[in-house]
Order: structure tokens, then C-alpha cells, then sequence
């Protein structure tokens, strides 16, 4: 006979790997997306990201003398590898990948204790410590142009060929040049800003993060299968729109309006499929939103005032620190007790 | 009367009802088994005592053991037959230790013992049908299994406005209330009043769960024209939990701490109505009880009437055996439901259920690391916070746990259910349950040693004070004696 197992004496049929596989489902569609965009430098980056993350994973689990299959398969590094690439410029030689990646899941998470134990969303800080160590690379952009054939593509990866005559900006990268030359944004944008383009994700940008479309479908996929809420993607949104309606309204020449904002950048990514990160977020529906809210709006002062163009990666670090402190003060109201904990009192009738 | 007004619930979850599997079996009546093994506690409080011994000849419905003390209750014979033994039989409990338990050898003659029925019930009064209740060794059939006249007495002397009947039965795969509701609904309505009439409810409700719509039909037919109101609610687990009924029907909450009497509301299951009708307008106690027996692994599930005492296996013989060998066998639901490995184990008055499951139906699977993704935390009913509540447990800070509510957990099991981790949740929180009580016992114990050590210290001080004073006053004593003596001795040379 078994040993004595505690009640309940059934299980909805729901596991961690399938908790990531859906994820991984969900953004393919905006990978696929980018591959199509970008052309074959984006497959090798994105290939490069998930080995570096698999290899470097095995290797520091195996010096901790911990099994190695069940934390590969559960799946958790892939997902964060994969969410690095999408945000990484699709012609960011080999090297930033397999950095990235490993800083994500060996430091990132693994130091932390493994699984559930990191602070900070591991791709977030791994983007940030690239963006910071190697701003060159990390904002070498690209056109959606003629994608380069296989061997081209090969020398763009590993060998870092210069981007003749395809280099870009981004959007918020090229708004932010233009205002350092005294330079409106009525001037800025034209030429540069369809918003129908910007839906459907061809202008430059990360490898996965151009498509918003598809990353909202993704997202909205998720919140069906409940795998998310929507509480953290919407404030996120909102905490960035809401502003920048604001601002827009009362200086147009100077303040983008929330439409470019909400269609550019990381942004799409964040919302849905960083932000949402359980480990590193707030556990109650009220505390995802306050978080969601604080990234919205973290990301959009960035965007607006700081020295980077974009902001998503350190917003959301910088809630991510938050988040304990979120948990602290937010927390549901317990049956039969009052919010600060005291048993209802009794009535008297 | 569907549509009485239903509030809101927190969490909860939706496990796969397998209901289908039993739902549509008539109640049937176990043929009658050679030995009956009928435990001295089958309920909340001190075991009963038993007044027979071993070669005594007793009649069905014959009082066995008495109620000891103010939480307990009496045990009848469950048939006639001699007394076998008074000694030590399996539990039924997940651990399969003995327990004191008296052996009754049927003798297949069903000879009853003379029984009182009475015309116009409502002509009692209140304490004298509490009364009979408590004679007739009537619990909580729901599974908790708490003494009912107790709970009638207590609710009369603090006052009942709403009386709340639960046939939620929301527990996976049993159907017991939902046949008892369907065959015998006009003795559960009449039940049902006069429990209104012991307490004095002014309000009573039934709520059913609407997976249930025939239970719902039954006992709307027959509830015509009494104040007995019929609510379908929605189908969710734990609905059938007694804070959470108490909760979707009236919107109150009970205090923590506290007990439904205390918002004016006393919670019966429907069952509990039916044998509480049988012993009023009878005189029978309760003897039998209806059981579930479901599951993947049993060849027929259906829903018997069995005798108190009867061992288990007999009623999985009498569902033709086992379809596939079984993984788990439990008593009770899937989800609060305890595992037992014995089939000796007979069916007490709280066993609502016999379950053999497959594997597949358990789901089982090694614990992974926690990923905080507060499911957990959605599919509370309570509002806890499980996933924080079980890294101060492992952590061993209990203190901390009982903080984010450890206390308040009402062990439902729909956090461990959901959790995509597989960490057993549940099982932490009532080891931690466990261990605070005994840490509570070890606290009043070190303290009341500590009380007892410093009385000692005190009276050997006292002892060795005394003691030195006397020996003191002894010594003064003698030195003044002697003191006299040289002074007489002087005066004596000196004349």
C-alpha cells in the first residue's frame, strides 16, 4: 500500500511545465512574427539565447548537486530565455545572447535559490545589464528591410558585421535624438509614425516586442486560459497612457501622445508577459495592479524625462524591489475579520 | 422561491463532480451483515461508555454505550444480536490504530425494541424534542459529526433567526443527500420543522446546489406550503462548508473565533433532518446511515443504506468489488475526505462516503518549487494567504503563519487543488495546526511546572528561614541561660 496521503484526494490537472508551455504558446505568434520581420539573425539570436540558458542552467544545478532533468523541465528557463531574446535587437551578435542569457538564469535566478526565489524578473535584469555594460550594441536597430539570406545572416550573429545601410533608430530612440536638437515632435514623427505599422509591428525594433498586436492577442490568451489576470497588464497600460493622454493634451509639440506610446517600445511585452511574472509580482489581484501602475508609470517618466529611451526593463526592476513591500500592506480580508485582522464583532440583537 | 437573493462568495474552486457516476442509483439497503464492529466515538466530544457486557443480549435500537460528559453522544445497537466483544477494533482513521469498540453478532432476527411514535410531534416541547434528539444519538451527518441536541440547546438559549439547511453537498462524487433528498424529501421537510420548532427559527432555508435539480424539485414539492424555503445556489466547492452556506445565503459572516448562534443562525445537513424526523415521530435512533461508494476503481457505484458498525468491505462487495485495483481508498469526499488502508473499518455515523480512486482520478504528483502564482491565493474561501502561510511553516514560524491567518484556515483543501506546484499545502497548515496545540499544551504545562517549581523554592525557603530562626532563638536561649548560670554562680562566690 501507498503511504498515508493527506486530503484532497484530487488534483486539477494543472502543472508548472504546463503553466510555462502556455506561456511559451502565447508568444510564439509575435516570435514567429519577428523571424518573418527580421529575417535569420533573429532565429540564430533567439536559438543562441535558449542553448546559452539550457547549457548554463545544467551546469550551475549540476555544482549544486541538485538533479538536473526536473529544473530543465520545468521549463522556467526557456520561457526566460526566450522573453530575453524577444527583447534584444534582432542583429545583436551571438555573444550578447549567451551573456544575457546566462546572466539571467545563473545570476538572474539560480544565486537566488532556483525557481520562485528571485527578486527580480531574471530577463529584465539580464536586458538592463546588457543595456548598461554594451549601450552600443543594444541600441544597434534595424529597418525591416530585405532580410539578409542564411549566410549573411550567419555574419550579422557571429561575426558581427557592421549594419551598412540598415541601421535605424527606434521610434522612442529617434524622438529622443530629435528633441536634443531643439527638434518638435509634430516634425519628429512624420514620416516615422504610422500607427497602423506600429499595430501590426513592422518598424524597428526588439527581435519580439515590435508586434502589438500579437503580443496583446498572446496576452489575452493567457488571461483566458487563466494562467494571468488581467489586474497587473491593464494598470500597466493605463499608467502609462493615462499621463501621456494628460500631457499630450497640454503639450502636444513636446509630450507624446498615448497612442505612440502605447504601441512602441517593450511595452506590449511588459504588460503581458514580464510584468505577470508570478515570482517576481505581487500576490493578491489589488497589489498586481498597484504594481502594474507603478511600471505603467515608472516606464512612461523614463520614456518622457530620463536619460534612456525607453524604460520598460528598469520600471520594472525598480517595482520588482516594490514588490515585497506591496505584499506587506496589501492583503485580503480574512472571513470573519475586519481588514486590520480583528474577529467582526457580534451583534446584538 | 429559486430566487432568493445569493451573495457573494470568495475563492472557491471547480473540481470535476463525478456525481454522474452514483447520481442516478437508488438508495438500497446492505443485507443485513453477520458482525457489527460500532466504535465508542463516532463523534465530537468524550467517547461514550459503553452500559452492555460481553454475552448480553440486545435488541435493534437498544442503547450500547451512553453519552459521557456535556459534548457526546449515545451509541444504540444496530441490530439485535449478542455482544461479542468490548475490546479494541481498526479505526476509521488514516492512522488504522484500535480503538475501543463493541462487537455485535447479529442474529439475523431484526427484533426491535419497543418504539414510541407520536401523532403530533408539535405538541412536544422544544427542550423535550432536544431531548429525544439527544437520546437518540443523533450527530451531524454531514461529517462533522457534532452532537445535534447540543447544538439545538445551545442555539435556543442564544436565540436563532435563520435556520440553514445544507444540501450543498459539494464534495465530488457524493450523492448521498442528493438520493435522500430525492426519495425521502417529505420526512426531511417535516424534519427539517421541527428542528425550526426546537430552536424557534423564524426563517428557514434549504440550500441546495443547482447541479442538483431534481434534490431541488423533490424538496420544493414537498416544502409546499410551509415556511420551508428551497434556494438553489450555485455549484462550487465549498459551498457545503458551514461558514461559506451561512455566507451565500444570509451574507453574514461568522466572527472569527465564533459560532454561527452567535449571528443568529444554526446550520443543519439535510440528512441530519431525516434522522431527527425518524427519532421524534418514531422513537428509532439513529442505527443506519446512507453511504456513497464511488470512485474509478469500484465496479458498481451506488448509494447504500447501511447499518452503523458494518465493515466496509461488505458494502464494496455489495458494489460487485473492484473494476481495477484501487490506488487510494477514502472515507468521506475526495476533498476532506480521510485514507484509510483497512476495509475491516466499519461505517460510523460520520461516513459519508467510500471512494476507491484510480491514480488518474488523484492526480498526484511530486512537489515542485512554489512559483507564487497565487492561485492559492484566488481559490481561498477564507481570504489566506496559503502560499505565505506555508513559507513561515517551513520556516518553523508558526507565530507568523498564525498571523497571516493560520487559525481561520477551515482545511478545504482547494488551495492544494489548484496549486500547479503540487505542494501539499493543506497538510502543512494542519501539521501546523497540530504542532501549535501542542505547543499551547507544552506552554500551559511548563508554565503551570514553573508555578508548582516556585512554590517549592518558596516553602524550602521558608523551611530553611524557619528553621534558622529557630535555631537562632535556640541559641539565645541557652546563651541567656548560660549567661544566668555564670551570674548565679558569681552571685554564689560573692556570698
Amino acid at each position: 500500500m501507498n503511504p498515508i496521503a493527506h486530503s484532497p484526494h484530487a488534483h486539477a490537472p494543472v502543472s508548472i511545465p504546463k503553466v510555462m508551455g502556455t506561456v511559451l504558446l502565447a508568444l510564439t505568434p509575435a516570435t514567429l512574427f519577428g523571424f518573418w520581420l527580421f529575417g535569420w539573425p533573429a532565429i540564430n539570436l533567439w536559438a543562441v539565447s535558449l542553448i546559452a540558458a539550457i547549457l548554463g542552467e545544467a551546469f550551475v544545478v549540476r555544482m549544486q548537486g541538485r538533479a538536473v532533468r526536473p529544473v530543465l523541465m520545468d521549463g522556467s528557463g526557456i520561457l526566460t530565455a526566450w522573453l530575453l531574446a524577444l527583447s534584444l535587437p534582432p542583429y545583436a551578435p551571438w555573444w550578447i545572447a549567451v551573456l544575457g542569457s546566462l546572466f539571467a538564469v545563473v545570476v538572474g535566478k539560480q544565486v537566488f535559490g532556483g525557481l520562485g526565489q528571485n527578486l527580480f524578473n531574471p530577463a529584465m535584469a539580464a536586458r538592463v545589464m546588457l543595456l548598461i555594460s554594451f549601450p552600443l550594441e543594444m541600441t544597434s536597430w534595424v529597418a525591416p528591410a530585405q532580410a539578409p539570406g542564411w549566410l549573411d545572416s550567419l555574419r550579422i550573429t557571429f561575426m558581427s558585421q557592421p549594419l551598412d545601410g540598415m541601421a535605424s533608430a527606434s521610434l522612442l530612440g529617434h524622438v529622443k535624438t530629435e528633441f536634443t536638437r531643439g527638434v518638435g515632435l509634430d516634425q519628429a514623427l512624420s514620416g516615422y509614425y504610422a500607427p497602423q505599422h506600429m499595430l501590426m509591428g513592422s518598424r524597428a525594433g526588439s527581435l519580439g516586442e515590435t508586434a502589438a498586436v500579437l503580443l496583446l492577442i498572446g496576452g489575452l490568451f493567457l488571461i483566458a486560459r487563466r494562467i494571468i489576470t488581467w489586474h497587473a497588464p491593464v494598470a500597466m497600460l493605463l499608467g502609462v497612457a493615462v499621463p501621456a493622454l494628460l500631457f499630450n493634451a497640454i503639450d502636444a509639440n513636446h509630450y507624446a501622445g498615448p497612442l505612440v506610446h502605447l504601441l512602441s517600445g517593450g511595452l506590449m511585452l511588459g504588460a503581458f508577459f514580464i510584468i505577470t511574472d508570478p515570482v517576481t509580482s505581487p500576490n493578491t489581484a489589488k497589489g498586481q495592479f498597484i504594481f502594474g501602475l507603478g511600471c505603467g508609470l515608472l516606464t512612461w517618466i523614463i520614456r518622457t524625462w530620463g536619460g534612456y529611451p525607453e524604460g520598460v526593463a528598469f520600471a520594472v526592476m525598480l517595482m520588482n524591489a516594490a514588490t515585497p513591500l506591496i505584499d506587506q500592506f496589501v492583503k485580503p480580508r480574512i472571513y470573519g475579520r475586519d481588514r486590520k485582522g480583528a474577529a467582526l464583532s457580534v451583534e446584538k440583537r | 422561491m429559486l430566487s432568493a437573493k445569493l451573495f457573494k462568495l470568495r475563492g472557491g474552486v471547480h473540481p470535476e463532480g463525478r456525481k454522474n457516476l452514483s447520481a442516478e442509483r437508488h438508495i438500497r439497503t446492505l443485507p443485513l451483515p453477520q458482525k457489527l464492529f460500532v466504535p465508542l466515538q463516532q463523534h465530537i466530544g468524550a467517547p461514550a461508555s459503553p452500559v452492555v457486557n460481553v454475552g448480553d443480549k440486545v435488541l435493534k435500537g437498544q442503547l450500547i454505550a451512553v453519552a459521557q460528559g456535556a459534548v457526546s453522544s449515545s451509541i444504540h445497537a444496530p441490530t439485535s444480536g449478542v455482544i461479542v466483544a468490548l475490546g479494541d477494533h481498526v479505526a476509521p482513521h488514516p492512522s488504522g490504530l484500535p480503538v475501543p469498540t463493541i462487537t455485535l453478532q447479529s442474529d439475523g432476527a431484526e427484533n426491535w425494541i419497543a418504539c414510541e411514535t407520536i401523532a403530533d410531534p408539535f405538541a412536544l416541547t422544544p427542550e423535550d424534542i432536544a431531548a429525544r434528539v439527544g437520546a437518540a444519538g443523533i450527530v451531524g451527518l454531514g461529517g462533522a459529526t457534532f452532537p445535534s441536541a447540543l447544538k439545538l440547546n445551545l442555539s435556543r438559549s442564544s436565540g436563532v433567526q435563520t435556520l440553514i439547511m445544507n444540501g450543498g453537498e459539494c464534495e465530488p462524487y457524493l450523492t448521498c443527500d442528493d438520493r435522500i433528498m430525492r426519495e425521502r424529501a417529505a420526512e426531511i421537510v417535516e424534519g427539517i420543522r421541527l428542528i425550526a420548532y426546537a430552536v424557534a427559527a423564524q426563517e428557514i432555508l434549504v440550500g441546495i446546489e443547482d447541479n442538483k435539480p431534481e434534490a431541488i424539485a423533490a424538496m420544493q414539492a414537498a416544502s409546499v406550503d410551509t415556511p420551508v424555503k428551497v434556494v438553489a445556489m450555485p455549484s462550487m466547492y465549498p459551498m457545503g462548508s458551514e461558514k461559506q452556506i451561512i455566507q451565500v445565503l444570509t451574507g453574514k459572516e461568522v466572527p472569527a473565533g465564533g459560532r454561527p448562534a452567535d449571528i443568529g443562525v444554526l446550520v443543519h445537513n439535510v440528512a441530519t433532518a431525516y434522522a431527527v424526523q425518524q427519532a421524534i415521530r418514531f422513537g428509532k435512533p439513529l442505527l443506519s446511515r446512507l453511504v456513497t461508494l464511488s470512485g474509478g476503481a469500484i465496479k458498481t457505484p451506488c448509494n447504500v443504506e447501511a447499518l452503523i458498525g458494518t465493515p466496509v468491505e461488505e458494502l464494496i462487495a455489495f458494489a460487485d468489488g473492484y473494476a481495477q485495483p484501487a490506488a487510494r481508498m477514502v472515507l468521506g469526499g475526495p476533498m476532506m475526505g480521510q485514507q484509510f488502508t483497512n476495509t475491516n473499518v466499519p461505517v460510523v455515523k460520520g461516513t459519508s462516503g467510500v471512494l476507491a480512486l484510480t491514480a488518474s482520478e488523484i492526480g498526484q504528483a511530486e512537489p515542485s518549487p512554489c512559483i507564487r502564482c497565487s492561485t492559492c491565493i484566488r481559490a481561498c474561501p477564507v481570504g489566506l494567504m496559503p502560499v505565505e502561510m506555508v513559507s513561515r511553516i517551513r520556516a518553523s514560524d508558526l507565530a507568523a503563519a498564525v498571523d497571516f491567518g493560520l487559525k481561520d484556515c477551515i482545511a478545504c483543501g482547494s488551495c492544494s487543488y489548484v496549486c500547479p506546484a503540487h505542494i501539499p499545502l493543506v497538510h502543512y497548515f494542519n501539521y501546523a495546526k497540530g504542532d501549535l496545540a501542542a505547543q499551547e499544551r507544552t506552554k500551559l504545562k511548563q508554565e503551570a511546572t514553573k508555578k508548582l517549581a516556585d512554590a517549592r523554592n518558596e516553602r524550602i525557603a521558608r523551611i530553611e528561614r524557619e528553621r534558622a530562626e529557630a535555631a537562632a532563638r535556640r541559641k539565645a536561649a541557652r546563651e541567656a541561660k548560660a549567661a544566668k548560670a555564670a551570674a548565679e554562680k558569681a552571685a554564689e562566690e560573692v556570698a
